[in-house]
């Protein structure tokens, strides 16, 4: 009977979805495949490693990665550097850290050891980056039922390729001298009343967003001779952002992968353990032909 | 009982024992990380060596630094110090600490407090001699003080707690303190650049 | 203990007989342990396994996890971000710890539902049924005041609209809910506190298992047919029952470990899935999140807070009725409220003779309705507050209250229930050994 009513349960949720309609402007997020989706996913190193490299070109001069150490950098499972190339690359950039105890407590700025985190980069109001990628989700539907993430994941990293590439000339109804520059998937920016209709709807997806728009394509050269075509650097740079959010990511597989098998296995022995133990008092019938 | 009654019989022990069996690793696979995170973190770990630039640190001048919540003095030895300091104890078995305690050294507690056992040895490509450097914890080997530099009876430390005097090697000379100062993990990196503790793993 | 007469522990070496006349407790888990229990449960009573197991859960990675915690309005945000980077495995607890509530509020549904289904509430057992209640309340409670501990967006804003329902009480509502936060707004006091509750209740839950335990052991379980074990004689009760070990507790164990497999697949490749993403981001009262949604499992009653606005004929007449003191918000506050308390008085407002579900001809549709019903609110509480979502809140809350109200009363005295077996071992016997008789010697293959 339960089950009856889980089923008809969830048939009846599907019949009624349809009835609600989708939040209008909502941007359109592309689905990109990343080596690091699925449960056997993993991230690529050489992705981190562009990625890191994208974001220290062009993005650390706004945006910080304020809870991401930087020996983390060496970790297993991340871009994979050795702790010499972490200092050499702390030496380059020339990060420096506050300290509040220098100065006699007064505190100063001294050159980062990778034991510090990245320095977090307040000037120009740009959020921090270093959850960026778990603080949004690309998707949600369909109809709010969030039933699109379990087959394709949260899409933060998605969203945020979307987003790099998602730049457009604005649409012909918005005043030349609107604030911001309009990007297709950006939804939570200004938004001009030229450009909303009669019945509160915006006419085009997406919104005003501050940035300018990051990455052209051909911005940086990889080492490693990966394409430097928009896309691809917005892919790099969302995968480097997935792994400064969740740097556990190929840990926390392994170990849901470990415990999966391991808990089905458990439960088949637990499955033929109750089934014997059970089995007498199941099966009087044989019980009596046995005696 | 038949012949398959017994077979059934083991069969189902054997079911029972596997499923008990996979419920104890089970188990035991749980308690595991509960233990583990008490260890030292990620973080506490990178904090387990730190590397000092001592290009600053003038001959006949000390550089105090933490490490591990505990004071570390870099001492830069002057020529004169190095001459003194080699010639400071002809017989080492007679001190009261005769250990060279440096974790450096092959046999950190049975190599004899010698003026080599205890110095830093010179960087690679230096121009000074050897001994120029000396590094060890600056804490006092009786109940933890912080001893003061250029100081005491024996031109090294005192410690202002209960008079203790090291010389210049920081062996213990005079006073209650039981052993000399003890010498940390220490290597040159580069010529200007030392690094206290052991990188971990 | 009355109850169901069956075997108690008997001391027999001399230091079980010397412990014995001190302190009874080996008696105590014994008779626990080996309580006679129906044998034809089915599979909807293993929740109460996975409840009990889930308490521990959260319970022992909760303690872990405030080792490493800082209950700081400028470090809690950075100290899970510590735990989920540096502490060794505290990434797998953190998401043990957060997907635990999940798993706890399907488990404690399920639970709900079930005795909803069977009719476990309805006499002897209003006191289970009360306690029960009374847990999930609480479980509510610490699971709302775990979620500010993070110090997200989501946790900072939904800790001020949840508050705020207090403030929806008429004149003492500010006050109540100045005296919750310890300040005008949700900040530090808020946290430390919050922080505190939420590490004393999950042990007041602990002790309310045991009475919860106690009370049902004291009535004997419900069971499928809702019809009571024979307890005229321990050889009668034996024919319906079976002790709890090892019969029970094996086969709980099964269904746990299933669930705990999904539960695994779930933290291992999804954790963030039932989290909310503006919870990666740190607090700050000056921007909210464009849209504050609840936890999924406070969802359905989140809904019917908000179902019941301004211009509801219930709404209305309760505001004339109460001179106005009764305003939309606080009508919502009182039908959230209400919605469990509803719940808490169904042993006395179902009026049917018969206990189980399985019985009830009419019942059954109502109840599956009621089923939807709850996964509707469930949805619509995720939705903005707006049309259609406002109007199908409504009338999913409405049935909520009628199916309490208005159909279990109803229904006993409309419905004509169909026939139960007289006993329980009857039933077993149907489902398990179809030739009875004891002369048929095919085994079912299926078995």
């Amino acid at each position: 009977m339960i089950r009856t009513l889980t089923t008809s349960a969830a048939v009846a949720l599907s019949l009624l979805a349809p009835v609600a309609a989708q939040a209008a402007g909502e941007g359109h997020v592309e689905n990109y495949e990343f080596p690091f989706e699925g449960p056997f996913g993993s991230y690529d190193q050489m992705q981190l490693q562009r990625g890191l490299q994208i974001y220290t070109q062009i993005c650390s001069s706004c945006h910080g990665l304020q809870y991401v150490a930087l020996r983390t950098l060496a970790d297993e499972g991340g871009p994979g550097w050795t702790l010499d190339e972490v200092r050499a690359y702390i030496d380059y950039q020339g990060i420096e850290v506050w300290d509040p105890e220098l100065f006699d407590g007064e505190g100063d700025f001294r050159p980062a050891t990778p034991a510090d985190r990245f320095p977090p980069v307040t000037g120009a109001g740009a959020p921090d980056l270093s959850l960026m990628a778990k603080a949004r989700a690309g998707f949600s539907g369909p109809y709010g039922t969030g039933i699109s993430q379990f087959i394709n994941g949260m899409g933060g990293p998605e969203y945020i390729a979307s987003l790099l590439t998602g730049y457009e000339d604005p649409p012909s109804c918005a005043p030349e001298d609107f604030d911001g520059y309009y990007n297709t998937v950006f939804t939570a920016g200004g938004y001009p009343a030229e450009c909303i209709d009669e019945d509160g709807h915006h006419m085009y997806p997406g919104s005003w967003i501050g940035m300018a728009p990051p990455l052209w394509g051909e911005d940086v050269d990889f080492a490693d001779g990966s394409s430097n075509e928009l896309e691809e650097e917005a892919k790099d740079v969302a995968a480097f952002l997935m792994w400064t959010a969740e740097p556990k990511l190929n840990q926390r597989k392994e170990a849901g992968l470990t415990g999966v098998i391991f808990l089905t296995v458990l439960s088949v022995l637990l499955y033929f353990t109750n089934k014997r133990l059970w089995a007498p008092h199941k099966k009087k019938v044989k019980g009596d032909t046995d005696a | 009982m038949s012949d398959t009654a017994d077979h059934e019989t083991t069969r189902r022990d054997f079911i029972y024992y596997a499923t008990a069996g996979a419920g104890a690793v089970a188990a035991g696979a749980a308690v595991w990380p509960l233990v583990n995170q008490m260890n030292p973190s990620a973080d506490v770990l990178a904090l387990l060596s730190i590397r000092v630039d001592v290009s600053a640190v003038n001959p006949g001048s000390q550089l105090t630094v933490l490490w591990q919540g505990k004071p570390v003095f870099i001492r830069h030895r002057t020529e004169a110090e190095i001459e003194e300091a080699r010639t400071q104890v002809e017989d080492v078995s007679s001190l009261p600490d005769p250990s060279a305690r440096n974790e450096n050294l092959a046999q950190p507690v049975e190599a004899p407090a010698t003026f080599e056992n205890r110095s830093l040895p010179a960087p690679e490509g230096s121009e000074e001699g050897e001994g120029a450097w000396i590094v060890q914890m600056g804490v006092c080997t009786h109940l933890g003080c912080v001893p003061l530099g250029d100081s005491g009876d024996f031109g090294g430390w005192f410690c202002p707690c209960h008079g203790s005097h090291y010389d210049l090697s920081g062996r213990i000379r005079r006073g209650p303190a039981p052993r000399n100062l003890e010498i940390p993990p220490v290597a040159w990196v580069d010529g200007t650049t030392i690094q206290i503790g052991e990188e971990s793993a | 203990m009355s109850g169901i007469p069956h075997d108690h522990y008997e001391p027999s070496t001399g230091g079980e007989k010397w412990l014995y006349r001190r302190l009874p407790i080996v008696g105590l888990l014994y008779d626990t342990l080996m309580i006679p229990t129906p044998k034809n449960l089915n599979w909807m009573w293993i929740w109460g396994i996975v409840l009990t197991f889930t308490l521990v859960l959260q319970i022992v990675t909760g303690i872990v996890l405030v080792m490493h915690y800082v209950p700081h309005v400028d470090m809690a945000f950075a100290s899970i971000e510590h735990i989920m980077r540096d502490v060794n495995g505290g990434h797998m607890i953190r998401y043990f710890h957060m997907n635990g509530a999940s798993l706890f509020f399907v488990a404690v549904y399920m639970h709900i539902f079930r005795a909803l289904y069977y009719g476990s509430y309805k006499a002897p057992r209003e006191v289970t049924w009360i306690i029960g209640i009374l847990m999930f309340l609480i479980m509510m409670g610490t699971a709302f005041m775990g979620y500010v501990l993070p110090w997200g967006q989501m946790s900072f804003h939904g800790t001020a609209v949840i508050t705020g329902l207090f403030g929806a009480i008429p004149f003492i509502g500010e006050g109540i809910q100045t005296w919750l936060l310890g300040a005008g707004a949700v900040g530090q006091p808020a946290l430390n506190r919050f922080f505190s509750l939420h590490y004393l209740l999950p042990f007041i839950l602990v002790g309310l298992t045991a009475v919860h335990i106690w009370a049902f052991h004291t009535t004997g379980n419900n069971n499928p047919t809702g019809v009571e074990v024979r307890r005229s004689s321990k050889e009668e009760a034996e024919k319906d029952t079976l002790p709890f070990w090892p019969y029970f507790v094996i086969k709980d164990l099964f269904a746990l470990a299933v669930i705990l497999t999904v539960f695994m697949a779930i933290v291992g490749f999804m954790p963030n899935y039932l989290g909310h993403p503006d919870n990666y981001i740190e607090a700050n009262p000056l921007a909210t999140p464009s849209h504050i949604v609840p936890e999924w499992y406070f969802l359905p009653f989140y809904a019917i807070l908000r179902a019941f606005v301004e211009g509801v004929w219930v709404v209305e007449i309760a505001g004339w009725i109460s001179f106005g003191i009764i305003d939309a918000k606080f009508f919502g506050v009182l039908a959230m409220f209400g919605a469990i308390l509803v719940m808490a008085l169904a042993p006395w407002l179902d009026t049917s003779s018969v206990r189980s579900g399985r019985y009830r001809p009419m019942f059954k549709w109502w109840f599956a309705l009621l089923v939807i019903d709850f996964i509707v609110l469930m949805w619509a509480g995720a939705m903005p507050a707006e049309e259609p979502y406002a109007t199908i809140s409504l009338i999913a809350s409405a049935y909520w209250f009628g199916y309490f109200l208005v159909i279990l009363p109803l229904l006993g005295v409309i419905e004509k229930p169909m026939a139960q077996p007289s006993t329980i071992e009857e039933d077993f016997a149907a489902h398990y050994a179809p030739h009875t008789g004891g002369t048929t010697t095919a085994v079912n293959p299926a078995e």
